[in-house]
């Protein structure tokens, strides 16, 4: 079974990649960006056959490891 | 006094860190990563560098590697440790001192001397240091000490910043702070003030001929504190 993580930043952590991404699109002629934010994506693929416990195994994962709490969110995306 | 250095794979200051404690009398020990148990220590250090070439965030692997429980268990029971810019990375990473380092403001990575004034000399790495200022050395891209303002607030009631940036007269302000540090924060301490977490390299100013000689002071201050 594939799940998908997905890690951004927490609102209020500053991201200067995302800065300067958004001012490299606004130089190309993107004018209508508001803000860019940049972040992780994950796909595991994992034995476990229930999503259930899947999704549980991945949430745990997300909060040890792949995701740092004190700056950032997970979302978990999907199990398929 | 007794101490060992961990070696990561990616770590690149490990053998300064060697060289900077037995210079300064420390009986140093390397430690590999993937070892279980420490050797006796009076001090524990966790060298600069890039341990796992910084994959994921910088620190987050090494602070799961098989000889951090040992870490974390000897600085549970107050045994001193000390992270130095990667080392203060994995020390965040592993929850032993509060914040994350993000990356710095500018987006450069920043390699040049800075003044640090030393915020708290009540703990064992500072007690009878004689000076408040120290001209050390930082080389980092990931240096930006970043926490919630609920941390910030129990790490000032705490007193657990152990030394901001500053100029050479010891002022704390927004132009002396390289890479965006909330309070211009270069490191800090546990609760305890047994673990101690720093951007800046006291190893690399043990020698006025090539570099500087804060470190020097900062060491042989460290070691008598421990006898």
């Amino acid at each position: 079974m594939k799940i998908s993580v997905i890690i951004t930043l927490k609102k209020d952590v500053l991201d200067p990649q995302g800065k300067v991404i958004h001012q490299a699109l606004d130089g190309m002629g993107f004018n209508d960006v508001n803000e860019v934010r940049q972040g992780k994506y994950f796909e595991i693929d994992t034995k476990e056959t229930n999503p259930k416990k899947a999704k549980d195994k991945v949430e745990e994962m997300c909060k040890k490891l792949l995701a740092n709490l004190v700056i950032e969110n997970y979302k978990i995306i999907d199990a398929q | 006094m007794k101490s060992a250095v961990i070696t990561f794979p990616g770590s690149n200051c490990d053998r300064d860190m060697d060289v900077a404690l037995k210079k300064f009398g420390f009986n140093n020990k390397m430690v590999w990563h993937q070892d279980v148990e420490l050797p006796k220590s009076d001090l524990v250090v966790l060298p600069g560098g890039f341990s796992y070439g910084d994959y994921l965030r910088c620190g987050s692997m090494a602070s799961k590697s098989k000889i951090m429980q040992s870490v974390i268990n000897f600085a549970n029971s107050g045994g001193m440790v000390m992270g130095i810019c990667n080392g203060f990375q994995i020390l965040v990473e592993s929850g032993l001192v509060p914040g994350v380092l993000l990356r710095n403001k500018y987006l450069e990575f920043i390699c040049k001397n800075v003044y640090v004034k030393i915020s708290n000399k009540d703990n064992s790495y500072f007690k009878n240091i004689s000076n408040n200022i120290l001209e050390l050395h930082i080389a980092h891209n990931e240096g930006n000490y970043f926490c919630t303002k609920d941390q910030l607030k129990e790490i000032e009631d705490n007193a657990q910043i152990a030394i901001n940036y500053c100029d050479r007269e010891g002022k704390i302000e927004e132009p002396f702070n390289p890479n965006g540090s909330i309070k211009n924060i270069a490191g800090i301490f546990n609760k305890e003030k047994n673990v101690l977490g720093m951007m800046p390299h006291p190893e690399r100013m043990i020698d006025p001929s090539l570099s500087g000689d804060d470190g020097s002071i900062f060491f042989k201050n460290l070691i008598n504190n421990l006898k």
